[in-house]
């Protein structure tokens, strides 16, 4: 290519008016084997450019099969949550009743043997009494 | 979309957005772990990507996003970034290895361009985008992509020509 060409090139690629196509001229140029000596300082930029372009990304990127597992589980949360909304109630319900009648059958137990020891009191006592009653028979027969 | 299928779409574009990745956070481990997670993000939106018209240019914006807000949690972090692929000049008489040299030298000019002439000069000189496509991508005028531009590669070549000076002298 003419040396005159390339320098209007240059001028044109530093005003940034080349297009992709005429930039491509230039890599090819400066990464040729023969160039003009008072434009060597370039050489180093249009190579470097090119080589830049060489470089790769390398690393394996894990990929995981999308797993739908997590939706069925949200699913199944939501159902779960429904039924205890549903029958959480009544169930509740149910629970408080029996612990109500289980709180006063104790309650009336307790009430109950109370009351069975102050009878037994109360039965000790009177034995005394039918004593008395039987003495009082003993002195009335003897009248 | 199977994960094959989902492969063939991302396979071709891969290495851009890992490029521009690296080209902004310099560091390839950092953009390794940027690039892939845009391609689990991609893979999570998996059903979606069928009714993007561009898939590619949708990643490269993603991608971009994505390192612009790690570099700003970096910075707030305090953390800086190192780079240890730079040597400093060493005079060395063989050719090759100056030119690997002056490699180097360049992509260390590139890095402290600011962040836009950054990312437009990655686009543009290295991904070969339209202006049109450089502009959705950026989301910006493609009138300020092409000054952006130019101003990118006029400090290029402005630091290039000083060192050319330094290192033939």
């Amino acid at each position: 290519m003419e040396l005159g060409n390339i320098e209007k090139l240059l001028d044109k690629y530093l005003e940034a008016k080349t297009t992709v196509a005429e930039e491509n001229l230039l890599r090819e140029y400066f990464t040729g084997e023969e160039v003009a000596s008072h434009l060597e300082q370039y050489i180093p930029l249009f190579s470097y450019l090119s080589h830049a372009r060489e470089e790769r990304f390398t690393k394996q990127v894990p990929l995981k099969p999308r797993t739908y597992q997590y939706r069925w589980i949200s699913v199944a949360a939501a159902v779960i949550l429904a039924f205890g909304i549903f029958f959480g109630p009544e169930q509740y319900q149910e629970y408080q009743e029996q612990r109500q009648a289980e709180i006063a059958y104790n309650e009336t137990r307790k009430a109950l043997s109370m009351l069975a020891s102050n009878l037994e009191r109360g039965t000790n006592k009177v034995a005394y009494l039918n004593e008395f009653e039987q003495t009082k028979q003993k002195i009335y027969k003897n009248d | 979309m199977t994960q094959s299928e989902f492969l063939n779409v991302v396979m071709p574009f891969k290495d851009k957005l890992y490029r521009l990745a690296k080209r902004l956070l310099v560091s390839s481990e950092e953009a390794e772990d940027a690039t892939q997670e845009i391609l689990m993000k991609l893979w999570a939106k998996n059903n979606k990507i069928a009714s993007y018209k561009n898939v590619e240019a949708f990643a490269m914006t993603m991608t971009k996003n994505f390192c612009l807000d790690r570099l700003k949690s970096k910075q707030s972090g305090n953390l800086k970034l190192v780079h240890s692929n730079f040597t400093d000049d060493s005079t060395s008489l063989q050719r090759s290895l100056e030119v690997k040299d002056s490699l180097s030298w360049v992509e260390k000019i590139m890095e402290e361009l600011p962040q836009q002439q950054k990312m437009v000069l990655q686009l543009r000189d290295v991904e070969q985008y339209e202006f049109d496509e450089i502009a959705e991508l950026l989301e910006m005028k493609p009138t300020a992509i092409r000054v952006t531009l130019s101003r990118a590669r006029k400090t290029v070549r402005e630091k290039l020509l000083e060192r050319h000076r330094y290192g033939i002298g």
